[in-house]
């Protein structure tokens, strides 16, 4: 009995998308200058903050462990924000997932824009669809040669840009762009600029639709977040098929003319319907309603479309609005989720102390009993200074008056903590040794912290321990 | 061979086997994702060739790179020493009498010293300082050979009643329980409790034990005397105990704390920093 032999390789088939013009296709250029944009510009946004601090609007300062997003200063124990940030970006995805595909793939996502630019460059260099498959088919000549190390060396250095403005993101923008000028950069950033010039380059470049296929997790999760009324392309087979001639009256709206599979950067037929390499870039709808036109057939042969409306469009009804789609309670719950965290971190930045000072009761030993019987408690306090000069912080005790508070080191109630910075105390609260407070067990204690110039004042609440010796 | 068998619903290829009628389609994965998992493999091997990985008998294969966590760790050590080197140096030389506790200096000796402390001292007066009976709590603010820096510094460094320093601080109280009757002893430690207070009876059988016998280390009122070590008898903290019992103990047989001399087995720079650790604890004088 002869045994069968399954392939285990699955040989790459390259991808030519054709040059296509539509609504869609101008829309993908708006975003991919708004995002490439943005992406490369927000480095170089200046944002005064004062002498000590930094005046670059968005910057991920590691070493000194803060966060500068213009107004907005975020520092390591604040972490929650970013946390946030993170779980309305899923949350996000999961609401425009439902309402709209995966409009996230089709249109924003890295992989796509980059992708997308990196064709242009190949069209621009090689030519149309038509150019491209007879160079890839043609034997190396010198020609070609010419034409793949010209079309390499726009993408290393669009692989370059990328890298370097990622690091920009982590220093001041200017003076690492002088460092890299004269070859004083941190050996940390030419890597970095390294490795993503060569994920950019082989990513955009050479994987492509491989990334998303077989690398991202997000097709597969996206079925999850998609149902019946989710618009997505399609194709309307009802009356798309048969496939026939223009001219063959029994045939029915598709011409066959492959135009739709002629454009798809995932190199798939619409025709099929939905699949998983499908990342709903709406090209193939261009492309088709471009033909439609020419055949002076009505558009949207392939359309953004909700599957719960092909039983009705079969009936000859006319489908329901778009918008009837999209108000349905898996979105309204989604959105409220959405906000709902959004709304949060508004508030909890807005109440974010000016002022901030955390209390730790020295626990090791409970407390101190001192030469003249009186009892002391340790507590180590920190304060942190978040503006960009340097403050006095008087600091006091309120509870019971018997107790009264030192500082180490300092015959003042008062320390300076510089700018920008946390400074760590030690506070000592003692209380006479007849008082209700040494002898009983544990008395409630608040710590109050005060910027006398400025005016903002904290407080945290803690304990004082006595011997418990009070009968 | 045969060419594989093609499925009729989905005219793709299967693997060919079948379970009770259910069969596999084929579905591989692209070449290059195959081709970089076989390199990762050959990357495994060729790893655990260049760098210590296969446990021996006693050790593991030591790699032909020679790399050693260990020689890091040193070097990571002789850097951080490096890095101190101009603190180390100010630390030496600063006046310990006129020590700034407001200043850099300061609070890296204090962290420094913290680390010291932890290792070398914690064992006897505790991790948080704070003693036992027998040994001194060192966040209070009663000390027995003085209390400033300097004076704590000299007390670290020579050490007390030990043999190896001739400098260390040396003193020896007499045991009692020889030289005077049982009730005589019982008699001073009625007396003690009372030193404090400014109206006790000079008259008392205790209070003139105590003149002739005690007052000569301890005062005339008890305050002690920081030259010999004697401790103040006058205030709250009692080293060996304050309760009539352990007087009359301490008393009889005497008490000697021993403490090595840590200037024989730490750097300089190290005593002075858990010096000015150990003075910032809330007792430093």
């Amino acid at each position: 009995m002869s045994t069968p032999t399954p392939s285990l390789y699955a040989a790459h088939e390259p991808v030519f998308p054709r040059r296509v013009r539509g609504w869609f296709r101008s829309f993908k250029w708006a975003v991919m200058a708004i995002t490439l944009g943005i992406y490369y510009l927000t480095p170089w946004i200046r944002w005064d903050r004062g002498p000590n601090l930094p005046d670059q609007a968005v910057l991920v300062d590691l070493a000194g462990r803060r966060f500068y997003f213009f107004w907005i200063e975020i520092w390591p124990h604040e972490f929650y924000f970013v946390a946030g940030l993170l779980i309305m970006a899923g949350l996000g995805l999961f609401l425009f997932t439902s309402a709209l595909g995966r409009v996230w793939c089709g249109y924003s996502c890295p992989q796509t824009v980059w992708t997308d630019l990196f064709i242009l460059v190949e069209r621009w260099i090689e030519g149309d669809r038509n150019a491209r498959v007879k160079l890839h088919r043609a034997p190396w000549s010198v020609r070609k040669a010419r034409l793949r190390v010209t079309k390499w060396t726009v993408w290393a250095l669009i692989g370059v840009a990328t890298g370097g403005a990622w690091v920009f993101y982590f220093a001041d923008a200017p003076t690492l762009l002088g460092q890299f000028l004269t070859l004083t950069a941190p050996a940390v950033a030419w890597m970095t600029v390294a490795i993503l010039t060569a994920t950019t380059f082989v990513f955009g470049g050479i994987l492509r639709e491989q990334v998303c296929i077989y690398m991202c997790p997000w097709p597969r999760i996206q079925g999850a977040m998609m149902d019946n009324e989710t618009l997505t392309v399609g194709y309307r087979d009802w009356r798309g098929e048969p496939r026939g001639k223009a001219r063959d009256a029994t045939a029915g709206d598709c011409v066959d003319c492959m135009a739709c599979v002629n454009v798809c950067p995932m190199g798939i037929d619409i025709r099929d319907g939905q699949q998983m390499e499908c990342i709903t870039c709406a090209l193939c709808i261009d492309a088709c309603d471009e033909v439609m036109d020419k055949l002076g057939r009505d558009r949207g042969l392939v359309d953004y479309l909700a599957l719960s409306d092909a039983p009705r469009e079969q009936a000859g009804e006319a489908p329901r609005p778009a918008l009837a789609h999209i108000f349905r309670p898996r979105i309204v719950i989604y959105t409220a989720i959405w906000a709902l965290f959004g709304l949060a971190m508004v508030y909890a930045l807005f109440i974010r102390p000016e002022i901030e000072m955390t209390v730790a009761a020295v626990r090791n030993p409970t407390f101190v009993t001192l030469s003249d019987g009186s009892v002391r408690n340790a507590y180590e306090v920190r304060l942190r200074n978040k503006h960009g000069e340097d403050r006095l912080f008087a600091l006091d005790v309120a509870g019971d008056l018997a107790m009264h508070v030192t500082l180490e080191g300092t015959p003042y109630r008062a320390v300076t903590v510089p700018a920008n910075e946390t400074l760590r105390v030690r506070a000592y609260v003692t209380a006479p040794a007849t008082s209700d407070v040494a002898t009983g067990n544990q008395t409630p204690l608040r710590f109050w912290v005060q910027d006398n110039i400025a005016g903002d004042r904290a407080h945290v609440n803690t304990h004082f321990n006595g011997t418990g010796s009070r009968p | 061979m045969d060419d594989p068998r093609i499925d009729d619903l989905t005219g793709r290829e299967t693997m060919g086997h079948e379970f009770d009628g259910i069969e596999e389609l084929n579905t591989p994965m692209p070449r290059w994702w195959l081709i970089t998992f076989y390199l990762t493999i050959v990357w495994g091997i060729g790893y655990t060739i260049a760098f210590p990985a296969w446990p021996m008998i006693s050790g593991a294969t030591a790699g032909l790179l020679g790399y050693a966590t260990r020689e890091e760790v040193a070097q990571d050590i002789a850097d951080h020493d490096a890095s101190n080197a101009a603190l180390v140096d100010e630390l030496l030389a600063v006046d310990l009498a006129a020590f700034d506790p407001q200043s850099d200096l300061h609070r890296y000796a204090v962290a420094r010293g913290g680390a010291v402390f932890r290792a070398q001292c914690s064992q006897c007066h505790g991790s948080g300082a704070a003693g036992a009976i027998g040994f001194p709590n060192l966040l209070d603010n009663d000390w027995l050979w003085g209390g400033d820096l300097p004076a704590i510094t000299y007390s670290i460094t020579h050490g007390i009643r030990n043999e190896t320093d001739l400098d260390a601080h040396w003193s020896q109280m007499p045991a009692y329980g020889d030289m005077l009757a049982t009730d005589e002893i019982e008699q001073i430690a009625d007396f003690l409790p009372t030193l404090a207070s400014a109206n006790n009876d000079t008259s008392a059988p205790g209070a003139v034990l105590f003149a002739d016998n005690c007052a000569a280390c301890h005062g005339d009122a008890g305050l002690g005397n920081r030259d010999m070590g004697a401790p103040n008898l006058a205030d709250a903290i009692w080293l060996y105990g304050g309760d009539r019992d352990d007087i009359i103990e301490s008393i009889t047989n005497a008490r000697f704390g021993v403490m090595p001399a840590w200037g024989q087995r730490l750097s300089e720079e190290d005593v002075r920093a858990v010096a000015t650790y150990v003075h910032s604890l809330g007792g430093g004088e």
